[in-house]
């Protein structure tokens, strides 16, 4: 019922997309780089009314997979066509009908707010949500609002983008048509909303895509504004006590940074006479109040990105389903926030507005890898962890400089995979064995050894070299120095090692190997699987291939954004140590082999002292009775325990944001 | 190389009135410095080539000295401190007492004594030493013999 | 010229890494007024632990083993043929977290328990690992071993907190006390052998040389603090690392060994005081 407004909003789009076009004379090629983005734009939206109309069933099944291969297959087309334009484009120059529409669909969606908010009784949230769209509709439907520039560009950040939403995004899609059956059957208690929880997934991605190919602020805002919604109903999916606790605090954070979106619209609109996001960083350069809207704008961005003070509605975000978590912390969401920082780089290098950005991207990214170290429910350990690393995006980004940003950019790309294969894979454990708790992922590796190997591989893309996600921490680590800001080298070198020691301990638990435990019956859907080893090819791919991928899309937008270009960043010898190392890992087995010089190794039971039972699980106690043996990680609540740091940390952010952000506009007035 | 240069050992104290134990740690110290011999105190039966045990075997530590044995790597050289370890000394009548350790496994040195000397503690380990050179070359025999009958 | 370093490497840091373990020995032992055993005596050791069978708990134990000898070997490879040294880091982490592996596949008390101490060493080195990277390419421009040898001027006049601060990670890395906590040379600790429990016979040698090669790779950045374009400077790298060496022994015989909870703080503010003000000094004035 929460879509009666989405098919006629899609289909009003769609008509008009089509009659813009036709009104203007574009070339062949670019109407059908056009017709993509509008289908990705739409798609999605018709697709999850479909599915929400659906019954549960092989139909609704076969229309998941279906919409999600065409998701993947237009964002690989629209690729391949753009790469081959080789340059920015940019559409829509007049659009005052859709942007009416635009408007209507924002009042929309602030009644729905409205709607949950009085029936919850947090009224709050009617203040912040009217707050932040009255105004913005007030100035268009007034007229007030700066006109023209472009209102969507495609360029090559809009790429990489599109490929982390649309794969990654679809994966997960493919994969929640399997897990959400074995949720219900695990969990009676709740109510069975499948059909709408899979069409939020969609809406979910549609409200992406509108989000990184638009260039107008209002739309970008729109857009903001329904994954902030469509977030706040998928954490409260369940409908406990909790989850809807959980889902209000999401909406009045993320509420709470749009609101500082809609006011940098404002200003910009009002006062500088800028509706576009590019000509806003253009302008950075020759105008003192641009600073304004910028840091407006990475204060929204931050909320999205669940940046320190705001960490705490991703955590409680946790309580929805897998899939969500999935969603938001690797392929969307989150990594909204962290796009328009990238967006903004430009604009943040060397004022005040950047130095507030990387304060508090490297705090956060140094807290929350501490705060990891307590926990031991998996879930909350990749949520810390997603925090952390959008914590270090948020600070390259906010370096402003060529190879931090390119740092940022892989990072994002690197953690969308690597992060959304944990969820997935950490769902499919707990749909098999009962338990996210990494405690009780004790000797996965013998009891369902290709989940393990697939989560050995996530984890080790995390934060080990040669993997992902090093390289491109190597080179903000590079970034920071070059760009001569100690603090950050001291956050990241601090916060680096306790990611070491969070991973290293789940890999730990991962493999330890128990005597006499029989292999679980692998109960884990078709749909699940394939989505599972895509994403696990995709690590490794992305590992080997990131050269590739950094030539082709990242380097010709940094060029562009920053109009340089500089050396390799990662030099060539090292891209080769690094393959050597991979093929030495590969190869591990053989080498073993040759080391151990054949001998056959002898099998014993474990060291307890002499009084090992025999099957490395029990000993005789003093009274000679058997007692059983638990080995538990290393949690040091006491050092590291959310008691202890979370309240200082996200007071101390509180306090660094506040009074940079006072500081930057009381200064730019 | 002999592997007789480097005798890791592994102190176990069965059922011992300690006096044993106070004369193997002596072997430690600087007056009669084992270590001269390459001797390391391992504490670890997987690291050990000596089993050292002064007391003798109960039923409560019966198992305990069969499962250490058999957590240590071939060769490997048992040597029974005391007179306690060797045939359960005084304590041999008593109820729980079921005698010297060669009644679990098998022992390759006596070291009588009651306590035994360091100086001849220190002996029986050279002795145990030069016993596993001959284990060692008798392993690798029947390695070679097994082999060819593959 | 390359191969040629890296035969020169995996020839002669066992040889000299065992070294270095028979003086380190025969220097406790005269510390507690004894003869100590020969000189050669961790070769003895290596090579009877090669001949011993080997005893596993499982059939993973090896294969993680191989993985940190094997890597252990490219790491210091890696170093002395003038590679990156950030990279050398991560290698050198990577490594490391195959033999915390090996110790947690085993499955038993002691090896688990070692497993946790290891890795909370490596969180608490980690930093000043990383910090003195960073300090050596802020002091001479470059992360590449090759430049940093050849730079005219010795990188510890740039880097004297550095320099104090890498010598306090090297106790936490050459497993002397007050940090040997997750596996020690003594004798009795009081987790058995912690992180080494569970291996034996010929793997428990993988590890042992693995050591010696380790052992080797950090005197050589010690030496890289030291040596400049002049061929002399590295006579007195040699010594410097000598010195380093002793001194870590020195520093085994006379403190007793710590909790965690103290190794990692005062690591970490060694780490902040020591390296962070080296760092924020020059990069002020560079």
């Amino acid at each position: 019922m929460n879509f009666l407004e989405n098919p006629s909003f899609s289909y009003i789009m769609l008509c008009a997309f089509r009659m813009k076009m036709r009104g203007n004379k574009f070339k062949g090629e670019t109407v059908v780089i056009m017709e993509m983005i509008a289908t990705l734009m739409v798609f999605p939206f018709l697709a999850a009314l479909l599915i929400a109309c659906a019954k549960p069933g092989k139909l609704r099944d076969g229309l998941i997979f279906c919409s999600s291969i065409v998701i993947v297959a237009t964002v690989l087309l629209l690729c391949i066509n753009v790469l081959q334009g080789g340059k920015t484009q940019s559409y829509l120059m007049e659009t005052q009908m859709l942007d009416r529409i635009f408007l209507i669909a924002e009042l929309g969606l602030m009644g729905l707010v409205f709607y949950y908010g009085i029936r919850y009784k947090r009224y709050y949230i009617l203040l912040l949500s009217a707050a932040g769209t009255l105004p913005v509709v007030w100035m268009e439907f007034a007229g007030r609002g700066a006109q023209g520039g472009d209102h969507i560009v495609v360029d090559y950040l809009t790429l990489i983008m599109c490929l982390v939403v649309g794969v990654v995004g679809s994966l997960i899609c493919v994969y929640a048509i399997g897990y959400i059956k074995d949720y219900h059957k695990h969990h009676t208690e709740y109510k069975d909303r499948s059909s709408f929880f899979l069409s939020m997934l969609f809406v979910f991605m549609g409200a992406m895509f509108g989000l990184i190919f638009s260039s107008n602020l209002t739309w970008i805002y729109f857009f903001w504004e329904v994954t902030t919604f469509c977030s706040f109903l998928l954490i409260g999916y369940t409908q406990t006590e909790e989850a809807i606790n959980n889902s209000f605090r999401a909406l009045w954070m993320n509420l709470l940074g749009g609101l500082g979106f809609a006011c940098a619209i404002l200003y910009s609109s009002m006062a500088l006479h800028i509706a576009n996001l590019q000509d806003l960083v253009a302008a950075a350069a020759n105008n003192k109040a641009v600073i304004i809207p910028v840091t407006l704008l990475a204060f929204a961005a931050m909320t999205k990105s669940a940046q320190m003070p705001f960490s705490r509605w991703l955590l409680g975000a946790m309580v929805a389903p897998t899939p969500t978590s999935a969603l938001l912390h690797s392929a969307t969401m989150v990594k909204a926030g962290v796009y328009l920082l990238i967006r903004l780089s430009p604009a943040l290098y060397g004022n005040l507005a950047g130095v507030m950005v990387t304060s508090i991207g490297g705090f956060t990214f140094f807290a929350a890898s501490l705060l990891a170290i307590s926990q031991s429910d998996g879930k909350k350990v990749l949520a810390y962890s997603t925090i952390s690393n959008l914590g270090l995006i948020a600070a390259c980004a906010g370096v402003g400089l060529h190879q931090a940003v390119w740092a940022a950019i892989l990072l994002l790309v690197f953690h969308a995979v690597s992060k959304s294969l944990l969820f997935v894979s950490v769902g499919a454990v707990e749909n098999i064995t009962g338990s996210r708790n990494i405690e009780d992922m004790h000797g996965l590796i013998v009891r369902l050894p290709k989940l393990a190997f697939v989560m050995i591989v996530g984890i080790c893309g995390m934060f080990l070299a040669p993997f992902g996600m090093l390289i491109s921490k190597w080179a903000a680590l590079k970034a920071f120095v070059d760009s001569k800001s100690v603090w950050l080298v001291l956050f990241l070198i601090f916060g680096s090692a306790s990611t070491l020691f969070y991973w290293g301990k789940w890999l730990g638990k991962l493999v330890a190997v128990i005597h006499r435990s029989a292999q679980l019956k692998d109960t884990v859907r078709k749909s699940e699987k394939g989505s599972i080893y895509t994403l696990t090819f995709l690590v490794i791919a992305l590992c080997i291939s990131f050269p590739v991928f950094s030539n082709i899309f990242v380097e010709p937008f940094l060029s562009q954004t920053f109009h340089d270009t500089i050396g390799a960043i990662i030099s060539s010898s090292d891209l080769n140590v690094m393959l050597l190392m991979l093929c030495m890992i590969v190869i591990l087995p053989v080498t073993v082999r040759l080391l151990t010089f054949g001998k056959a190794n002898k099998r014993v039971i474990s060291y307890m002292a002499g009084v090992n039972e025999g099957d490395d699980r029990t000993f005789v106690d003093s009274f000679g009775h058997e007692k059983s043996m638990y080995l538990a990680n290393w949690y040091m609540d006491d050092y590291f325990g959310e008691k202890k740091l979370l309240k200082p940390s996200l007071v101390l952010a509180s306090a660094i944001m506040t009074i940079l952000m006072i500081i930057v506009i009381g200064g730019a007035i | 190389m002999n592997i007789s240069k480097s005798p890791w050992l592994l102190h176990y104290d069965g059922s011992s009135c300690n006096g044993c134990d106070i004369e193997v740690l002596a072997c430690t110290t600087p007056v009669y410095d084992v270590e001269r011999f390459g001797v390391i105190n391992t504490g670890n039966p997987k690291h050990a080539d000596i089993f050292l045990i002064t007391g003798g075997i109960n039923s409560q530590n019966r198992e305990v000295v069969k499962q250490l044995y058999s957590q240590m790597p071939d060769p490997k050289v048992v040597v029974a401190v005391g007179i306690c370890a060797c045939d359960g000394g005084i304590f041999k009548d008593c109820y729980n007492i079921l005698g010297g350790v060669d009644k679990v496994i098998p022992v390759d040195i006596y070291v009588p004594g009651c306590a035994a000397k360091p100086e001849s503690i220190i002996d029986g380990v050279v002795k145990a030493v030069g016993l596993l050179d001959k284990k060692r070359a008798e392993m690798k025999a029947n390695a070679s013999v097994s082999h060819k009958e593959d | 010229m390359m191969f040629l370093k890296i035969a020169l490497y995996l020839i002669l840091a066992p040889l000299i890494g065992g070294l270095l373990s028979g003086i380190d020995r025969k220097i406790s032992a005269r510390f507690q007024g004894r003869q100590g055993p020969p000189l050669l005596q961790p070769f003895y050791d290596l090579f009877k632990l090669f001949e011993k069978q080997a005893l596993v708990v499982n059939g993973v134990q090896d294969f993680f083993v191989g993985g940190y000898f094997v890597f252990i070997l490219f790491t210091g490879c890696l170093f002395f043929v003038g590679g990156d040294l950030l990279l050398v880091c991560f290698a050198l982490t990577l490594a490391e977290v195959f033999l915390m592996m090996a110790a947690c596949s085993a499955n038993s008390p002691y090896s688990a328990m070692g497993s946790q101490r290891e890795l909370l060493q490596m969180m608490a080195y980690e930093p000043m690992l990383l910090l003195t990277a960073i300090g050596f390419y802020i002091a001479t421009g470059s992360f590449m071993v090759d430049d940093i040898a050849k730079s005219s001027v010795s990188p510890i006049a740039y880097l004297p907190g550095m320099f104090f601060g890498f010598l306090y990670i090297l106790t936490i890395k050459f497993r002397k006390s007050p940090f040997d906590i997750s596996t020690s040379h003594h004798a009795h600790q009081e987790m058995v052998k912690g992180i080494t429990t569970e291996l034996s016979g010929n793997i428990l040698a993988l590890v042992e040389l693995a050591v010696w090669y380790e052992d080797v790779l950090l005197l050589g950045i010690v030496g890289l603090f030291i040596v400049n374009m002049q061929w002399w400077s590295f006579l007195i790298a040699a010594v410097v690392c000598l010195f380093a060496y002793i001194l870590e022994t020195f520093v085994d015989n006379l403190f007793p060994r710590v909790k965690w909870n103290s190794m990692l703080k005062s690591t970490w503010l060694v780490t902040l005081i020591a390296g962070g003000v080296n760092l924020l000094i020059l990069t002020l004035v560079h």
